[in-house]
């Protein structure tokens, strides 16, 4: 599977990533060598094999269904670069 | 004369607990060997104020009587460098990266937390590779780090990476310990490029929580340390469960420490023979053949095995580890923290701030993410990856029904000059390949500094052992540690008239 840089103009969308249009050809000549190498895995039989979905050998626990955190509205909302009271700010997303 | 800032912990540890020093003493002696040697660039937040704060209060505690449980003492006084990827309550953070721009956590992850509570202290916060994304500290937002090791040809030498600070920070005594993360090799192979020892634990072994995530189902926190010991020591000081961290195991910690009996008579040490590559320098497959000498007239008994799908760890990394950063890194999006650049949309905000926040080797990194999770390629590469992964965990599996550690090299070179490998990201990727497939199967590893490289480089030894069983890495690395007696420091570096010569050892 080969990218062409429409389909990485495609990629850069999903991921929120502005890429200026002289970068997109240099990108997907670095990404299909990357993707090349990868390839390799093809030799790999793994009919049969679960994926590895856990890493540890242990089942997760549930805890009790209790508040356990909270009541720190200021402190969070100290990093947010665009502010306002006790809000996050965005551009305007409704007209 | 030995500084202070030269001793190990288990020394500095012995001499506070004598009254020989204080811990203001001791974290002043750190920090004036960080003024020194600011031309590493081994921190990029040092935070004086408080380690002296901290130190002060560590000394009133002894003069109490009154130390740290956590730790049982150990570490109560112990100046640390702390991997700039910890959230650390009231301390910038950064992850390397300029997309965290100016971020302040509110509060102190799991493990500083534990250290803390043990009662060390923190000299600061140290560089790394941006997000943890590399292997030679070179895609910091703060710029790349140095070696302290130098060779007579006047170029500075990476320090490895992505914990290339911390591992900077204590092979250059500017701390007497540091914590790193291990993804895939961040703490291994840093510690063999820079001659000391690092150590991952085994995925679960500490909480994550706190840590800005870079692939969740790899990241470890660990130590990074002159000795075997003091790893063992500050490993005791950091792990345990955690409630906050659902892969946190809940098992107890046993004393690291009293498992380095010395003894590794009738252990049973694995060479895997697929750990032979193509273009691997002969002195690095020599001192591997040393090594299982060592063990050898130590008592132990070298075994040849196999793990036939090494080859396939590294390539399934490179869809794993940037699937699940792809996923983490959403969350910088110029809201909440950190950079923001404006735009006329919501979507044109987060475009260009992740544009302008995140280097060249996160972005890439995203993209294949975001390539291998997207509709029509999840099952040709993300599921296949998963695939592989669980061959490689059964290989591992399977050679320990019949050894009790495995023996490779850490790394395939010995530290390579700032600027090299720049151009080609996977001559970079494969810096990690011996690192790579432990760390797929979540088992705990450590380096060992081993010998030199034919240049006067260090070169580390990687043990490999099961899950969960830290004790019998950490004797078998004591062995080995002791068997390869490596005395040799780094020389100075860069022409700076500051002097990194310890203790007049030098090979």
């Amino acid at each position: 599977m080969s990218l062409d840089t429409e389909t990485v103009r495609k990629i850069a969308v999903l991921a929120r990533i502005k890429i200026p249009e002289p970068e997109l050809a240099p990108l997907a000549g670095e990404l299909n060598n990357i993707l090349g190498w990868i390839e390799q895995l093809s030799e790999v039989d793994t009919d049969g094999v679960e994926p590895m979905t856990s890493v540890a050998d242990m089942s997760l626990y549930q805890r009790p269904d209790e508040i356990n955190d909270g009541d720190c509205r200021d402190k969070v909302l100290a990093n947010a670069p665009n502010g306002k009271g006790a809000f996050y700010t965005v551009p305007k997303v409704i007209e | 004369m030995t500084q202070l800032n030269d001793l190990t912990i288990t020394e500095a540890s012995e001499k506070l607990a004598a009254g020989d020093i204080s811990a203001v003493e001791l974290a002043q002696s750190c920090l004036d060997a960080m003024d020194a040697n600011r031309a590493l660039n081994a921190f990029i937040t040092e935070t004086p104020d408080l380690a002296l704060a901290r130190a002060a209060a560590s000394d009133q505690r002894r003069a109490k009587g009154a130390l740290a449980e956590v730790g049982a003492g150990a570490l109560d006084g112990i100046p640390v460098a702390i991997k700039d990827l910890y959230c650390t309550d009231g301390v910038l953070t950064t992850a390397a990266s300029h997309i965290l721009d100016g971020f302040v956590p509110p509060y102190e992850s799991t493990v500083t937390a534990n250290l803390l509570e043990a009662g060390t202290v923190m000299l600061g916060k140290t560089n790394l590779d941006e997000f943890a994304m590399g292997s030679a500290n070179v895609t910091s937002h703060y710029g790349p780090v140095k070696n302290p090791w130098t060779l007579d040809d006047g170029k500075d030498r990476v320090p490895g990476g992505s914990s290339g600070g911390s591992a900077s920070a204590v092979a250059g005594n500017l701390a007497l310990g540091a914590i790193g993360t291990d993804t895939g090799g961040s703490i291994r192979q840093p510690a063999s490029f820079s001659g000391i020892v690092g150590m991952k634990p085994t995925y679960g072994r500490c909480s994550r929580w706190g840590i800005v995530a870079f692939a969740s189902s790899l990241d470890q926190p660990g130590p990074m340390t002159k000795t075997v010991r003091d790893a063992a020591i500050m490993l005791a000081g950091m792990a345990g469960h955690d409630p906050r961290d659902s892969t946190s195991a809940p098992v107890a910690v046993p004393d690291f420490a009293a498992a380095m009996t010395g003894d590794v008579r009738g252990m049973k040490i694995g060479i895997p023979k697929e750990y032979v590559i193509d273009g691997m320098p002969g002195e690095i497959e020599a001192l591997w053949h040393k090594g299982a000498d060592m063990f050898r007239d130590a008592g132990a008994e070298i075994v040849d095995i196999s793990l036939p799908h090494t080859k396939y760890a590294l390539p399934a990394y490179y869809i794993i580890a940037p699937a699940e950063a792809s996923s983490n890194l959403a969350r910088y999006d110029g809201v909440r923290y950190g950079l923001r650049v404006d735009g006329d949309s919501l979507d044109e905000m987060y475009s260009k701030t992740r544009a302008e926040g995140f280097g060249e080797e996160v972005r890439r990194r995203i993209m294949i993410g975001t390539y291998v999770l997207s509709a029509g390629y999840y099952d040709a590469y993300y599921v296949k990856a998963q695939k592989v992964r669980s061959r490689i965990a059964e290989d591992f599996t399977t050679a320990f029904t019949e050894v009790d550690a495995i023996l490779t090299p850490t790394a395939p070179s010995a530290a390579f000059a700032i600027g090299e490998k720049m151009d080609d990201p996977l001559a970079m990727y494969l810096n990690d390949v011996f690192t790579v497939p432990s760390s797929m199967a979540g088992l705990p590893g450590i380096s060992v500094p081993a010998g030199l490289s034919d240049e006067g480089l260090p070169l580390g030894l990687q043990l490999i052992t099961r899950p969960f069983d830290e004790e019998t890495l950490f004797r078998a690395a004591g062995v080995l540690e002791r068997q390869a007696g490596f005395e040799a420091k780094p020389t100075g570096f860069g022409g700076e008239t500051a002097d990194l010569r310890t203790n007049g050892v030098l090979s």
